[in-house]
């Protein structure tokens, strides 16, 4: 009689694929592995959430996190976004880590009272005595008609609180390395994803790693003119760069990664050197993350010589379904080029690239439901 | 000390505890008179809501828990504080404003905490440490602390969305929760009759499965012995219970007054009161003798805290900036 194998371990990494010798892996699975490693690593870290634990998984990205840690790690809540968040919070003032997900940003508004009053406010106003290590995860929707109530960007809100903190990564390697910082963080952090970059895939190491608070990176270095995107709004400014090279304009783009603590200094060494910044926000401009990025810039240059600075958002409407109005509501890499154009090149003619060209893989690919 | 203290005799146990609870209600009955009457000196920096006639209450919640549970109190959250073990000298340097305070004067009044003690954060939004409280216990079955957590909340936060939140997941989870309804009728100036459709909070709240009691007399003793009994079976695992105490706050919403003169409710309903009153009824459990020595004690704390308060520097401008982040 044979001594039974004892079971494998199972593993924590997701495969993905590789490409050049290095693992290429999908935003979503990025965030599923980012908390497998973060679990395993600490056992006072758990995730819940309505829906976490069924066979969809919030779009795949808690997908394998009840089998490897079971149901009192991974489970999920009753339709109750306003005490669960409240949940959450006298937890993690207990000793936990908790990490409550939402599948759209838009239900965030049911938590207002808690993130707001409670956790942000928690350490301050009790002297230092307790801490919040509380990660929020929401997922941005677009296309395919989520229309007014599934689509919203609300990072501006919450950076606009001192006590909360607000990431909202771009790719899959930041996504990972910047939800481990966001668990490992004492206090609370809204991590807002955006669904559309779920399927992106980039270079992501199987070890964990931190993608800190407070840290932008330059995506792609330029000297005419900076643009700076938020979240999904990263790409569609890169796709943008492309089609300024085009035209003959060498465009810096940067993505601050983390909105709160903002890296305010990279954006401003940038424009300090192309005097000229875009910044493309997913979500609307009156007093958004554009609107705080162009003031700091604003001061931090101020009697340096002439600057120009021009934000695009979301139309100041709520988001329509219907396909052409939708269009016309988000910038797109055309919108984003032509406005960095016109900075870039005062005198030229206006531009506008191809509308074909500024179509995006993924946005030519994605299928509904969400 | 002899070597087996096994048993203690009947009496003698009836006797400390009559001690104890005589003494939390009048140290917490005088601690907030003499906030009162400090108050016009204008040395108290934070509004306050005062407990005065409420107390009974906490302090009948609070002997039958032990040092390991928590209690997570409302905006009117001295007696919850005082009766939990929180340092009074702490709570009064925070309502005078100062770094000694137990937020260092960044909370006041209506956010008293003593982790020490297991006071939870209070709150100035009405209901809002509810869900906390239960978030917490959701932590202590999770770590196998064997505590669990008294939450105190008024009959206003019964009203909020995550009351009802709360139970259902309470319940759901049969977490280590006492809920207790501190039930005196009013929200700020608003009566029951103009909030609630029924007065059956106890029928509402026994739907999600939480067994639930009314207390009509809010008597202090037969609060703790109800408690007592029932922690016996939730630190097995048995899930939350809620208890509504009916009761009646003397003084005014907020500051250290009365407010019989503004008509919105009797003056002939706080006699009716007082003649139920918790610090009172405890005294008459004690000798005129153990009395009079408790009461010492208790104006000799008062006083040392107060003086320790005023003695107390006030924080550096340069705390503002500090514990905004962890």
């Amino acid at each position: 009689m044979s001594t039974p194998k004892p079971p494998p371990t199972p593993k924590l990494a997701w495969p993905g694929r590789v490409e050049d010798g290095r693992r290429v892996l999908k935003y979503v699975d990025a965030l599923s592995e980012a908390v497998a490693l973060e679990m395993a690593r600490d056992e006072n870290v758990f995730l819940f959430g309505l829906d976490v634990d069924d066979h969809k998984a919030i779009q795949g990205s808690t997908r394998g996190l009840l089998d490897r840690f079971g149901p009192a790690r991974v489970f999920t809540t009753p339709l109750s976004e306003d005490a669960m968040t409240g949940v959450a919070i006298g937890a993690a003032m207990a000793g936990m880590r908790p990490i409550h997900v939402h599948i759209r940003m838009d239900f965030l508004m049911l938590c207002m009272n808690q993130l707001v009053n409670i956790a942000a406010k928690a350490r301050y106003m009790y002297g230092g005595q307790i801490k919040v290590p509380l990660v929020v995860r929401t997922i941005i929707g677009k296309s395919w008609g989520q229309g007014a109530q599934h689509s919203q960007g609300l990072h501006s809100m919450f950076m606009h609180v001192p006590g909360l903190k607000v990431c909202a990564p771009s790719n899959a390697h930041d996504a990972k390395g910047a939800l481990i910082a966001a668990i490992r963080d004492d206090n609370p952090v809204v991590f807002v994803e955006h669904r559309l970059l779920y399927a992106t895939e980039a270079f992501v190491a199987e070890a964990p790693y931190v993608v800190a608070p407070g840290r932008a990176r330059v995506c792609r270095f330029g000297r005419d003119v900076t643009i700076v995107g938020v979240s999904n709004m990263v790409v569609e400014a890169l796709r943008a760069a492309d089609l300024l090279k085009e035209a003959g304009v060498a465009a810096e783009v940067i993505d601050p990664i983390w909105l709160a603590p903002l890296d305010s200094d990279t954006i401003v060494e940038s424009v300090r050197r192309t005097r000229k910044l875009v910044i493309v926000d997913n979500g609307w401009s009156m007093c958004g993350a554009g609107a705080e990025i162009a003031a700091r810039v604003a001061e931090a240059c101020a009697g340096e010589g002439p600057l120009q600075i021009q934000r695009l958002g979301f139309a100041p409407t709520p988001c329509p379904p219907s396909p052409p109005l939708e269009a016309a509501f988000y910038p797109n890499p055309a919108t984003i080029a032509a406005a960095a154009y016109k900075l870039a090149r005062p005198d030229a003619p206006a531009w506008m690239p191809d509308a074909a060209k500024a179509e995006l893989a993924y946005q030519l690919q994605f299928k509904g439901p969400f | 000390m002899p070597a087996k203290a096994k048993s203690t005799p009947k009496k003698a146990v009836k006797s400390g505890a009559s001690l104890r609870l005589y003494r939390s209600l009048r140290r917490i009955r005088r601690v907030e008179e003499e906030i009162a009457r400090l108050y016009p000196s204008d040395k108290i920096k934070s509004p306050v809501h005062l407990s005065i006639g409420q107390e009974g209450i906490a302090v009948g919640v609070c002997d039958a828990l032990e040092a390991r549970d928590a209690v997570s109190g409302t905006y009117r959250g001295h007696a919850t504080y005082l009766a939990k073990g929180g340092s009074l000298a702490a709570m009064m340097a925070e309502l005078y404003g100062k770094d000694t305070g137990c937020a260092r004067g960044k909370g006041g009044s209506m956010h008293l905490i003593d982790m020490e003690a297991k006071v939870l954060g209070t709150s100035a939004v009405v209901g809002t440490t509810v869900p906390v409280a239960v978030g917490y216990a959701l932590a202590q079955k999770r770590l196998k602390t064997g505590a669990v957590v008294a939450c105190f909340l008024g009959d206003g936060a019964t009203e909020e969305g995550c009351f009802a939140e709360s139970l259902n997941f309470a319940a759901l989870h049969k977490l280590p929760v006492v809920f207790v309804c501190e039930n005196n009728g009013f929200a700020i100036h608003e009566p029951l009759s103009k909030r609630w459709a029924t007065d059956r909070l106890c029928a509402r709240v026994a739907t999600y499965g939480i067994p639930a009691k009314r207390f009509a007399d809010s008597d202090t003793a037969a609060i703790r012995k109800h408690v007592e009994r029932a922690l016996l079976k939730m630190r097995k695992g048995g899930g939350p219970i809620f208890i509504e105490c009916l009761t009646w706050r003397w003084r005014e919403h907020v500051g250290p007054g009365e407010d019989y003169d503004a008509g919105f409710r009797s003056k002939a309903m706080l006699a009716k009161w007082q003649k139920k009153d918790p610090v009172a009824k405890a005294a008459k459990a004690v000798s005129a003798k153990q009395r009079a020595a408790i009461d010492a004690e208790i104006e000799a704390e008062i006083a040392a805290a107060i003086a320790f308060a005023e003695a107390s520097p006030f924080p550096s401008p340069e705390e503002l900036g500090t514990d905004v982040y962890a």
